[in-house]
């Protein structure tokens, strides 16, 4: 041992230093690629859950449409799954889907818009303050009380205005509907209007324009492709909302483009048949997947017009 | 017209122009003001009818065919252990796939392709995850009408709202703290597990939050998946019973929740039923009011307190 050189031992104690350290940057070089790939797959869940919808929806509708042509589906005007004659026709299904959310939207952009214009351009910040928390709150409640609210109330409410109004309808659903939706609107408006610079307002001002002149020629407009995707975002809440229509409106197909009768929609159906005993396989289960589809396509038909809408208005300040 | 005729006309005009202003404020007010008086009016209605039904076997009660006998203990033990299913699911992948979009991920297609996805995930009708849930976790997976695809579910629902408050929440941290872990030798992983999340913890559980309020109000998917209405007793707690129960057994045991008992109360034509109905919806606003009243609070202590 003693022939080992003193230049040896100087050079042997930084490679072993070196090569530990080398190891250990090794290792913690593995552990990050690991978390990495961790992470990774989180959120590649949620590209496996939309392949995960794409592919229930397509596989059941499609042994669905083995039985029942798609020209019955869309033109017959009964839909009766569930009894002995049974007819496939979407349509009773999608007129009450969209009258009902034809009184929402009524309800809801009229309504939606005002409070973003009146949030954005005119409120004292105090007031704004105590009204976002609030409606974000509105927004909260669970479908399933504003529901009840249609049926128990609402409805008796509007019988007394007209007393022909049968006690499911989809009128009351779809006022509460709008109500529940005038926070979804209001607040992506909003958002939409406070991004539009203060400079365009000043020079508004400047050219002699009132607060109400500014907030509708200058503003608005501008932030017109925000609007617009709020607008769609109140429509694909409406079609897909169930709790409110599946209590209030009724379960029963009826083609009808009425607000005043009761009417089943996509989404009521589905309940209906969920909270039936169907055995899995039957082409009563595989109908609410056909119906499902169908929603899922007329959201999907909302969202890209909203997309090409929000592509087309937009401007780049 | 002399100078002074000129000038009122002008006031005039000036004068005529602002009223509308005025007019608009008043409209503002009284659109809010339908948002308001609906909410009195609900949850006046709601106390008014509920509020006599509420004492303390109401929440120790099962379900029952007399309404003045039936309670929501099975109703309010499986919202909770369908939440906790919930949380379990949504924190870690919502977080998990937000630190990646946020900090990890490339610039490339696949990026593109999830953060799409998240998008529109958002805006998927929340009965099409039930229809997903009951292809997939009851019939394909065999989880049966169980707590564990109830809360599975309502997990990949509330996925979309985790993922976006965590990414808010992380893309507020300046990037100096960044650059100070790694000019200190951190690796990656140490400045996010030591630094971005503990900074963005309180954004993220302000997302937690909204995401569970939201999940615990869901009736439409949890029915979809075909839950019973009927339940009158609770699943095993673990290790009791004979056989005993496992630690987990109670994950796959049929279940009902706060909203569908309320929807089953509200569709039956008795009375005596829907004021059943109203003392549940009441819990369950109060519940999720207060939820979403916490996270409010949250948010607006963070938006006070950090300076960076």
């Amino acid at each position: 041992m003693t022939s080992i050189s003193q230049a040896d031992r100087i050079d042997a104690v930084p490679e072993k230093f070196v090569s530990d350290r080398l190891a250990r940057r090794q290792v913690r070089h593995a552990k990050e690629r690991v978390i990495e790939s961790i992470l990774f797959l989180a959120a590649f869940v949620s590209v496996a859950t939309t392949v995960g919808i794409v592919v229930i929806l397509l596989k059941e509708s499609l042994d669905f449409f083995q039985h029942v042509s798609l020209w019955d589906f869309l033109t017959d005007t009964q839909w009766t799954p569930l009894f002995a004659d049974a007819h496939y026709g979407i349509v009773p299904l999608l007129s009450g889907t969209l009258v009902s959310s034809a009184v929402a939207l009524l309800v809801a952009i009229p309504l939606g818009t005002i409070i973003a214009i009146y949030l954005s351009e005119f409120a004292p910040f105090t007031v704004r303050e105590v009204a976002k928390p609030f409606l974000e709150m509105l927004g909260g409640v669970p479908t399933i009380v504003y529901g009840y609210f249609a049926l128990l109330f609402v409805t008796p409410l509007l019988q007394m205005l007209y007393p022909e109004l049968p006690g499911f309808n989809l009128l009351s659903a779809g006022i509460v509907m709008g109500i529940m939706i005038i926070p979804y609107v209001s607040s992506v408006s909003e958002d939409a209007m406070r991004a539009v610079p203060m400079a365009l307002r000043e020079g508004s001002y400047a050219m002699g324009a009132t607060r109400f002149q500014t907030a509708i020629r200058v503003v608005t407009p501008a932030a017109f492709s925000g609007i617009a995707a709020a607008y769609i975002l109140g429509i694909s809440r409406a079609v897909g909302e169930t709790m409110i229509l599946a209590v209030a409106a009724g379960m029963q197909p009826n083609l009808t483009w009425n607000p005043l009768e009761p009417a089943a929609t996509i989404t009521a159906y589905i309940v209906q048949v969920a909270l039936g005993d169907l055995p899995h396989g039957s082409i009563g289960y595989q109908s609410i997947f056909a119906a499902g589809l169908t929603l899922a396509l007329v959201t999907l038909l909302f969202n890209v017009l909203g997309h090409m809408l929000r592509k087309r208005y937009r401007q780049v300040y | 017209m002399s100078e002074a005729a000129k000038v009122r006309e002008i006031r005039a005009l000036i004068a005529a122009h602002k009223r509308w202003d005025l007019v608009f404020a008043m409209l503002g007010l009284l659109a809010l003001m339908v948002g308001v008086l609906t909410f009195a009016a609900l949850f006046g209605q709601m106390a008014l009818e509920g509020a006599p039904r509420l004492s303390w076997d109401f929440f120790t009660h099962f379900p029952s065919r007399k309404p003045d006998q039936a309670g929501i203990l099975s109703a309010w033990v499986g919202s909770t252990l369908v939440m906790i299913v919930t949380a379990a699911t949504a924190v870690p992948l919502g977080v998990g796939a937000g630190v990646y979009l946020e900090e990890y991920a490339p610039r490339n297609w696949m990026t593109d392709l999830i953060e799409i996805n998240v998008t529109n995930l958002a805006g998927v009708p929340s009965i099409v995850y039930g229809l997903l849930a009951l292809g997939l976790f009851v019939y394909q997976f065999g989880f049966g009408q169980s707590i564990l695809t109830a809360g599975l579910t309502l997990g990949l629902l509330i996925l979309p709202v985790v993922i976006v408050a965590t990414r808010e929440a992380i893309r507020a941290i300046p990037a100096a703290i960044r650059e100070g872990a790694y000019a200190l030798g951190a690796s990656k992983w140490q400045t996010t597990s030591d630094h971005i999340l503990p900074y963005s913890m309180a954004g993220i559980l302000t997302g937690v939050i909204i995401g569970m309020a939201r999940a615990i109000g869901e009736t439409a998917p949890v029915i979809t998946i075909g839950a019973l209405t009927f339940i009158a007793f609770l699943p095993a707690a673990p290790f009791t019973g004979d056989p005993p129960a496992g630690l987990f057994e109670w994950i796959l045991s049929p279940f009902t929740v706060m909203p569908i008992q309320m929807f089953n109360w509200t569709s039956r034509p008795e009375a005596a039923f829907q004021h059943n109905a109203a003392a549940a919806g009441l819990v369950l606003v109060v519940m999720t009011l207060s939820m979403n009243a916490l996270a409010i609070y949250i948010r607006y202590r963070l938006r006070k307190n950090i300076k960076w």
